[in-house]
């Protein structure tokens, strides 16, 4: 019998993103003069089925600029394996040329520079493109959403995710899970989700009173394809009512649920699934477990943790996708399905160079038309940026080192606490700082920003807490976050130790004294997950601030000291 | 700005909810083990115990066990000031040996779950349920 290993077909990152090595100019022109939207697309269409994945896109209707993370650290079994390789590391592993296209887009160095030069990434219109152009090559394509797509920015608060529907359904997606969209309240989930024009999937949806599927999402959904029956099953955010607030869909009841998956898995094979694919919104470790547990998945398409790769990861007889987030890519995965079983795949992860990849017309007037009842109050400038402004790493990002600056002054507080969400565009030096760049980064149903009493120990149960989310070395344990961003306060992180023993040398960085385990400190932070949190909404205090600082300057931040590694 | 500083500033009502503190294992759950099996050596597998990985309500976490031949199962939360939760007993005609409940849970701690099998041998399974704030999914 011939090996998985040999008919495996793997496009790699060298092939998949054209590489133009050394242009050693950054002026604009020359860099977009290397790339075209043909070679972007380019791809030799391979076997009978074609998958096309887009997740995480948090509701970013227009091209944008994102950083990825500097700082991403696996613990346990995946301590050092991808996504959890960052920069020049992450750039040797997959043969990437410094200062190329595929440099800007995966990796964090020189961000702001190579920004000048490659312009934005993303955009619905400019997706719209490439999934069209893949429908070209393949009619019956599938088009996949990993979910957290109705959240994420002003337009789609202010319209409770109408704008975002309104765009994917013009994209005609076949099928699409859940995270962020259930902050939305239950009953807004279930009055978009009852016109979908799409199944909307979730074997791990469950009632929470009967512990019984849940009857508003089906676990799976079935496509002809190309001569093959195709199984494709959703898996929503397991941690959806801790890691967001419950009271807003406290019908629901999530968890990864792997054996209830298995029997799903071997009831779409029991009814002659010769493909079964994943669309997962679990995290990539969570994925990568799960990939090891469930048996009979080919692929999973895996959202959550915002990691764009280049290649598939293989685990067992599986291959785990992961397509970046906030519009920057689209996957591509072609494949041979035949005699019940897949005989071999190509993958492409298509960066969306904004300025290279021609906007869909029918697309770019949808968008507007959304965006145009709030154009004013999107385009209004509050102040500008010194500073290179993104959100990824597993500690700190410069928006929200901002975001707890403007809480510290505006809300008179020892201590700012800001969530480790991986969510929100950057902006480079020179930008302007509007209304929608505020929104994009602090927008959510649930932004009051708290202001109240805790103690020393308390902060620190928080810290353990919130530090095991992350760093349990067991992937089921973890919500796929980052940790919770801290002002005011510096302290040291070992991340090889348990829950508990992790943090130390808690200090209040405005006098240099130690935290008092007994004292009361002034504390204010936002996204609290408990029903009846008072204050005012972030993004006014944030606005609030930067008015009052004009240009944005944000130094670098040493207060965490990160052990263990 | 709509809103004034005055009116914003007091201290804010639910910013996060005082209730996850450190739990132990205390020496109760290890007596009610000794009682049920009276000191006899206790197996690993061949029960199966479904629990979540992390509680999404401390107060009210789904649990399920069965074991196939038991004649009875009990089930504990190791960190509980009061760790039985329940024992069933199965007789001879019961149709299946399984049962489900939910419990609350003090604190993040293991769930037991030890079944006596028909012939006098014990088996038990073991799941660590943890309760946690919350609040920071990406």
């Amino acid at each position: 019998m011939i090996s998985r290993r040999d008919f495996l077909q793997v496009s790699m990152a060298a092939s998949a993103l054209v590489g133009a090595s050394g242009f050693g100019n950054w002026a604009r022109l020359a860099a977009q003069q290397s790339l075209t939207q043909d070679q972007l697309l380019q791809f030799d269409t391979f076997g009978n089925v074609s998958l096309i994945h887009v997740t995480d896109i948090h509701a970013q209707l227009k091209p944008i600029y994102f950083r990825e993370p500097e700082v991403n650290i696996g613990v346990g079994e995946n301590k050092g394996a991808v996504p959890h390789v960052t920069g020049a590391d992450f750039r040797k592993l997959y043969g990437i040329d410094d200062g190329s296209p595929s440099h800007y887009a995966l990796t964090y160095n020189d961000f702001s520079s190579l920004a000048q030069a490659y312009g934005k990434v993303g955009g619905l219109d400019r997706v719209a493109t490439v999934v069209n152009a893949i429908r070209a090559d393949r009619p019956d394509a599938i088009l996949l959403d990993g979910g957290d797509t109705w959240h994420g920015s002003y337009t789609c608060y202010q319209t409770a995710g109408q704008d975002m529907v309104n765009v994917m359904n013009a994209l005609k997606p076949d099928a699409m899970t859940f995270h962020w969209e259930f902050t939305l309240g239950s009953d807004r989930v279930r009055e978009i989700v009852g016109d979908l024009p799409f199944a909307a999937l979730g074997q791990n949806i469950f009632d929470a009173e009967w512990d019984e599927p849940a009857e508003d999402f089906a676990p799976y959904k079935f496509f002809e394809r190309g001569g093959a029956k195709i199984a494709v099953i959703g898996q929503a955010f397991p941690y959806m009512p801790i890691a967001n607030p419950r009271w807003m869909f406290p019908e629901y009841s999530f968890g990864i649920r792997d054996e209830h998956m298995q029997e799903v898995v071997d009831q779409v094979r029991s009814e002659g699934a010769d493909l079964v694919v994943v669309l997962s919104h679990n995290g990539f470790d969570v994925d990568k477990k799960m990939a090891g547990v469930v048996t009979g998945i080919d692929v999973i398409l895996s959202g959550h943790t915002h990691d764009a790769l280049p290649e598939p990861v293989l685990v067992g007889e599986t291959i785990i996708v992961a397509s970046g987030s906030n519009g920057k890519f689209v996957s591509r995965v072609d494949l041979d399905v035949r005699d019940g079983r897949m005989m071999g795949f190509r993958h492409k992860l298509i960066p969306i160079f904004s300025d290279v990849i021609e906007p869909d017309a029918e697309v770019a007037a949808l968008i507007d038309e959304q965006r145009a009842p709030f154009k004013d109050q999107l385009e209004e400038v509050i102040g500008q940026t010194d500073s290179l402004l993104y959100r990824r790493g597993n500690f700190n990002g410069s928006w929200d080192d901002l975001i707890c600056d403007a809480l510290l002054s505006e809300r008179e507080a020892d201590i700012a606490m800001s969530p480790g969400v991986r969510w929100g565009p950057s902006l480079i030096p020179g930008d302007n700082i509007t209304r929608e760049d505020i929104w994009n980064v602090t927008s959510m149903t649930y932004g009051k920003a708290y202001r109240s009493e805790m103690t020393g120990e308390f902060i620190k149960v928080i810290l353990e807490d919130v530090a095991d989310n992350i760093f349990n070395p067991d992937p089921y344990y973890q919500q796929g976050g980052d940790m919770v961003r801290i002002g005011g306060m510096g302290y040291r992180i070992d991340i090889s130790k348990p829950q508990g023993e992790r943090i130390s040398d808690m200090t209040l960085l405005k006098t240099g004294e130690a935290i008092d385990p007994a004292k009361n400190y002034v504390v204010a932070g936002w996204a609290s997950v408990n029903e009846g949190t008072e204050g005012p909404q972030i993004w006014d205090v944030v606005e609030s601030h930067i008015r009052k600082m004009g240009t944005v300057t944000v130094s670098e931040n040493n207060s965490v000291k990160v052990e263990g590694l | 700005m709509d809103f004034t500083r005055r009116d914003t500033l007091a201290l804010g009502a639910g910013a996060v909810a005082l209730t996850v503190l450190p739990f132990r294992v205390n020496a109760a759950g290890e007596d009610a083990i000794a009682a049920f099996t009276g000191g006899a050596e206790v197996a690993e597998g061949g029960v199966n115990l479904d629990a979540p990985e992390i509680a999404e309500n401390g107060n009210t976490v789904p649990i399920g066990v069965s074991a196939e031949g038991a004649t009875a199962i009990m089930l504990l939360a190791m960190g509980n000031p009061t760790p039985g939760v329940a024992t069933f007993n199965y007789g001879e005609l019961a149709g299946s040996t399984m049962a489900s409940t939910r419990i609350r849970l003090a604190g993040t701690q293991d769930v037991v779950a030890i079944a006596k099998m028909a012939d006098g041998s014990f088996a038990k399974a073991t799941k660590n349920v943890k309760v946690t704030i919350g609040g920071c999914g990406g």
